[in-house]
């Protein structure tokens, strides 16, 4: 498959949010407002990157060799935890009203297994490393692009005249169940109607 | 078998070490200095993270604190005068903390047996929800639903359900955060202070012919506990009797007067809260 194939496959036809449904708590708990949800996007596009390459090498260099596979989750969950550590230092450190703006949801990367769910799923295509991390980046920006339409959306609709029951979280979920039927519309066909 | 077990045990401590160290070398060179009067704010305050004070916790109040950003530093209701003194000596400031210490108290006992009802309410158990409903269940629009919603907004689990489909607040729980006033469609959930004796437990604007027909238990607005406890400070406003705790004197005649004993002491419910418990 093609890079460009892997890119639209991860951003569109199945978004880690809108398709898969992995993912779901920053998405509800950070896209408020626009500004924290692309910070939130973007630390989860790099975590997602550098994740898919780390867990790659480490599937290929450790696990196969020694025959230990089964440890994969184990592993994987400890190199992502320990990224998010570091990213969450190189946040504190170079953007700190960003740091605040995301709170307790930057440790909570952690936990959100659209990370894990793409360094399981590059392992399970049997991805080479670049494809991996292509596959990372993408899945990462596929979050990045369904946060940033919520927030934008709860912006807009912070001003409309919700009903009283309705407003905040609930809206939202309405919000995000319709988007994830638009998203529907993007599908292998279309993929191979683009790309061949 | 072995091998397996062995390469296991070896290459996940391997990398668990090499991500440990990795980390802690980013850790020094990354290092961020934390403000000391900062981590000093934040023991000062309780830690319930309650919102009472109107930031997201006690961390935020704390950062608040300390830029100056917030208005007052006697926010927090939870902490009491301990913290507020506390605060005062970490910023160098000079307060006043002579203020009494408040408890929630509900101003309704027209339970089961006492008031009546309009339509049996079979909706989901949210005081907001039923009063969007015709002002709840009861016919008297004023009282105590019962459905629990500041049970679920308590952070320190002072309230709790009684026998006679009421709440009860447990004034020793109670760290006077106000969140149960705040959620309380019906505003009967009120701050008394922490050493009242007595309460006017109704909160029914009605005239007293009205009052009556809905509740047994139900303040009528005669005036009998103003005359028979003149210095109890019992002022009855809107065929409503209130109590202003600034006047001292005795409130035991006004109240064992009351035509339909809806003045209650606050040993009382003490009592019930004590009968849960046991």
């Amino acid at each position: 498959m093609s890079y460009i194939g892997i890119i639209i496959t991860y951003v569109f036809i199945s978004n880690f949010i809108l398709t898969q449904f992995l993912g779901m708590c920053p998405f509800i708990g950070v896209s408020k407002n626009v500004e924290s949800a692309v910070g939130m996007g973007f630390a989860v596009t790099f975590v997602m990157g550098l994740a898919s390459l780390v867990t790659w090498a480490i599937q290929y260099y450790v696990l196969v060799p020694f025959n230990i596979v089964f440890l994969q989750t184990i592993t994987f969950i400890l190199v992502i935890a320990a990224l998010v550590q570091f990213v969450e230092m190189v946040i504190q450190k170079i953007a700190p009203p960003l740091y605040k703006a995301l709170g307790i949801y930057l440790p909570l990367i952690t936990t959100n297994c659209a990370v894990l769910g793409i360094a399981l799923i590059s392992v399970r295509s049997s991805y080479n490393a670049i494809e991996s991390f292509i596959a990372g980046i993408s899945g990462g920006l596929g979050f990045l692009l369904a946060i940033l339409i919520m927030s934008t959306i709860r912006e807009k609709l912070d001003s409309e005249d919700v009903p009283k029951v309705f407003r905040n979280i609930p809206i939202a979920f309405v919000t995000a169940g319709l988007m994830a039927m638009a998203f529907m519309a993007f599908d292998k066909v279309l993929l191979k109607n683009l790309i061949g | 078998m072995f091998n397996t077990i062995l390469y296991a045990f070896i290459s996940v401590s391997l990398l668990g070490a090499f991500f440990g160290l990795g980390l802690a070398i980013a850790a020094r060179y990354l290092y961020v200095k934390k403000d000391q009067k900062l981590t000093d704010l934040e023991e000062a305050l309780p830690g319930y993270n309650c919102g009472a004070c109107g930031y997201a916790g006690c961390a935020a109040y704390a950062v608040a604190i300390l830029n100056g950003e917030a208005e007052d530093i006697a926010l927090c209701a939870a902490g009491g005068a301990e913290s507020v003194q506390k605060i005062a000596d970490i910023m160098d400031l000079t307060v006043d903390v002579s203020s009494e210490k408040k408890v929630a108290f509900v101003h309704c006992r027209g339970g089961k047996d006492t008031a009546k009802y309009a339509f049996e309410y079979n909706g989901i158990t949210d005081c907001n929800a039923a009063y969007s409903m015709f002002q709840g269940n009861k016919v008297c629009k004023y009282g105590c639903l019962g459905l629990g919603s500041c049970i679920k907004v308590c952070p320190v689990d002072a309230i709790s359900n009684d026998k006679d489909g009421l709440v009860v607040v447990d004034k020793e729980k109670c760290i006077s955060c106000e969140l149960c006033v705040k959620v309380c469609p019906s505003g009967v959930m009120k701050m008394i202070p922490y050493t009242a004796d007595y309460v006017v437990a109704c909160n029914s604007k009605d005239k007293g012919a009205v009052t009556r027909k809905a509740c047994t238990v139900g303040c009528i607005g005669c005036k009998i506990c103003e005359k028979k406890s003149p210095e109890g400070g019992f002022k009855v406003e809107n065929f409503l009797s209130a109590i202003d705790y600034s006047a001292n004197g005795e409130r035991k005649n006004g109240a064992d007067a009351c035509p339909t004993k809806c003045i209650v002491s606050t040993d009382k419910i003490a009592k019930i809260i004590l009968k849960k418990a046991v």
